[in-house]
């Protein structure tokens, strides 16, 4: 239990100790420590933009969905007009050929049964002509009476 | 417990020599053979088991912590690097909560004292006989008589070593004062408080006694923790061998004051540096 050079020893060990840990200990391991918290800062701030851009992409994404929506709307809506259109000039042209094929089958038919009477009118003279022969046993000079039979044949 | 002839007292006065080598005026440079012989060497001895336990504990933390510091990564850390930063951390944290200033060496020193003055403090969890008892039967072999070879393997429990610490520390609140506020500064801190210029002498008793109170009551505490745990390793270890029933009970107590001696060995080294970190931002306070 005595003081002796012990103590100055002592003194000269605990500053050698104490110049080391200085120097060559705390440095490294501090710089360390304070890497890694920049590290974590950082990644914690690149999570956080992260989050922002994400939200920001599904801000976006949003609003594109709804402006294609709207889009898709007005192609439908358009497509529809179009539709119509179409259907409408369609049954136009069809009224129209329609029209005409009517107009064409009545002339047609007009021109049929004029035709017809004409002929059924020939065959009428024709035939009262040659009723009459009979009627008269006698030949009629058709081309003599041609006037006569063609106002025979109107009144009929 | 050492050989049956041997004293109570004969055994506590064993384990409380120091392996002390030094000069006798007959014999030239030997170590000690008793504590007259010890206390005969005066001023110019050393001890040596508690520099070189001293000294080998601080390498060995030097040591683990160079080798860490070393193979430092800021990435993800090992189990080892794990463990040295959680203590860097802890002490950084109680120097950035006591220590205002602004001092590179505060940090280091702090860890310093803590992890040392801890490494030393847990030598007293070694059962007290054992170092003692093995490094005597090795010094048998060279023909030493084990009764005269001393080993103290606390460093903590001998007032030199607390006190060259303390000591250390109060030169650098010495040298940080002055370096700080100047030498007139510290002068006038020594003597115009608390009683201002008229009372300088009073002053100066009042100062003087709070300033060379530091070094004293750091060194102080921490021996007489160590000393007052160590001496009741020992007595407890008086139990021993003398028969069933107190052989258990000494083993028992031992275990409990070992489990509770855990606290104080660290409890010991945390307030010495905390109160290192609070003198050094004392000494560097400019105002009072």
């Amino acid at each position: 239990m005595n003081i002796n050079l012990t103590l100055i020893s002592q003194m000269i060990a605990f500053a050698v100790f104490v110049a080391f840990c200085m120097k060559y200990v705390w440095p490294p391991i501090m710089k360390a420590l304070d890497e890694r918290a920049t590290k974590i800062a950082e990644g914690l701030a690149a999570a956080e933009r992260g989050q922002q851009e994400q939200e920001i992409g599904r801000q976006k994404a949003l609003e594109e969905m709804k402006a294609a929506k709207a889009k898709a709307a007005d192609i439908v809506a358009q497509a529809q007009k179009r539709y119509n259109e179409v259907m409408d000039e369609a049954k136009r042209d069809a009224q129209g050929e329609a029209d005409r094929i009517k107009t064409a089958a009545h002339a047609e038919i007009e021109q049929e049964t004029n035709r017809a009477r004409e002929e059924l009118r020939e065959r009428m003279a024709a035939l009262a002509v040659a009723a009459a022969e009979k009627v008269l046993e006698k030949e009629i000079d058709a081309s003599a009476h041609k006037a006569l039979l063609d106002s025979f044949a109107k009144q009929l | 417990m050492a050989t049956a002839e041997l004293t109570a007292s004969d055994y506590i006065q064993h384990h409380l020599t120091n392996l002390t080598l030094g000069w006798l005026p007959d014999q030239g440079l030997v170590f000690a053979h008793s504590a007259e012989e010890a206390a005969a060497m005066g001023f110019w001895a050393l001890h040596v088991d508690s520099l070189l336990w001293s000294i080998g504990l601080g390498y060995l933390f030097l040591l683990g912590f160079r080798k860490v510091a070393d193979n430092v990564t800021a990435g993800v850390p090992g189990k080892a690097q794990n463990f040295v930063e959680w203590i860097i951390d802890f002490v950084n944290e109680n120097v950035r909560g006591s220590f205002s200033a602004k001092n590179d060496m505060v940090a280091p020193l702090a860890l310093t004292i803590f992890a040392w003055v801890f490494l030393m403090n847990l030598m007293d969890l070694v059962p007290v006989d054992l170092i003692p008892w093995a490094f005597g039967q090795f010094m048998g072999l060279f023909g030493a008589d084990p009764h005269h070879v001393f080993m103290r393997v606390v460093p903590t429990t001998d007032p030199n070593i607390t006190f060259g610490m303390a000591l250390a520390v109060f030169f650098m609140v010495l040298y940080y004062s002055i370096k700080i506020k100047g030498v007139g500064g510290f002068v006038g801190e020594l003597t115009l408080h608390p009683f201002g210029k008229f009372g300088i002498p009073a002053n100066l008793i009042l100062e003087g006694i709070s300033l060379l109170s530091k070094p004293l009551s750091l060194s102080l505490r921490l021996f007489g923790n160590m000393y007052a745990g160590e001496m009741i390793f020992i007595l407890i270890a008086l139990m021993y061998g003398h028969n069933m029933v107190l052989s258990l009970g000494g083993g028992a107590l031992q275990l409990a004051w070992a489990i509770f001696h855990i606290l104080i060995i660290t409890l010991q080294a945390f307030i010495f540096m905390v109160l290192t970190i609070v003198y050094l931002d004392m000494a560097h306070q400019t105002d009072h």
